[in-house]
């Protein structure tokens, strides 16, 4: 590389708007959600390595692993309903910018309904603990 | 006069020279996704016991299998579509760009691959 040391574009200096955040929070639940594949596949492992495997899972009855799985539903919703949003802008619809608005906020109210309903429905999580 | 060649112009590859075989495969991944996440959160949600016997016997049936090997293959290539561009992005170095484009692969593959061989055995090895 010639020059390591280039400029680099002022992001930290704009004032944040929803767009911004809502395009940034769609890489990083992306991100998010790649690294809980890990976490899905390694469930299925255990499943089949039999019935003492899965109980490695009991950390997730553990507040950190409440926690943790809430934000893993929490992404996984968002980066749905994103996504669904990602796809009308690929059809060429939504680029107005009263349309992009009300998107990104019937997105964000989506993913908090659909997160509720999930978490409202659950009543038994991975490893058969309440 | 266009000094491309007619078989480029077909295959409508620019300087990338890789056209749009990447966008296009996160979009047909991202589609089958919608119904495909959808499925799988309804179904844990619907569950109510996520112990090893019903989940097992959850799994054991066909139709949940061919659903979960299809979620987890599509969500793994989706996955490795994605950390690929993150990398890309953000990751100036050449050794650790290439290096860790590399590992993206091989662990989403190695993922792939785990996820696909549990499932046979839940459904193949006589553990239901």
């Amino acid at each position: 590389m010639a020059n390591d040391n280039r400029p680099l574009s002022p992001f930290h200096h704009y004032k944040p708007q929803l767009t911004s955040l809502l395009s940034f929070a769609h890489r990083l639940s992306g991100i998010a959600l790649s690294v809980s594949a890990v976490g899905l596949v390694y469930w299925l492992l255990l499943l089949a390595d039999g019935p003492q495997a899965l109980e490695r899972l009991e950390i997730l009855a553990t507040i950190p692993g409440q926690i943790m799985l809430a934000g893993v539903t929490l992404a996984f919703f968002y980066h749905l309903n994103n996504g669904i949003r990602h796809l009308f802008w690929d059809m060429g619809m939504g680029f107005e910018l009263t349309r992009t608005y009300l998107t990104g906020w019937l997105v964000l109210i989506a993913t908090l309904l659909m997160w509720a309903a999930f978490w409202a429905a659950v009543t038994d999580l991975p490893g058969g603990l309440p | 006069m266009s000094l491309r060649t007619p078989l480029g112009k077909v295959m409508g590859l620019g300087s990338a020279k890789e056209g749009t075989g990447h966008w296009w495969m996160q979009r047909v991944t991202a589609i089958a996704l919608i119904g495909l996440g959808l499925w799988f959160m309804i179904s844990i949600a619907a569950a109510g016991d996520l112990g090893y016997g019903s989940t097992i016997a959850w799994l054991a049936r066909p139709v949940n299998a061919v659903l979960l090997s299809s979620f987890v293959l599509t969500l793994l290539y989706h996955s490795k579509l994605g950390v690929q561009v993150v990398i890309e992005d953000y990751v100036s170095s050449p050794v650790l760009k290439v290096g860790g484009l590399l590992l993206s692969v091989f662990v989403h593959l190695l993922l792939a691959m785990a996820g696909v061989i549990s499932i046979l055995r839940i459904n193949a090895g006589g553990l239901s």
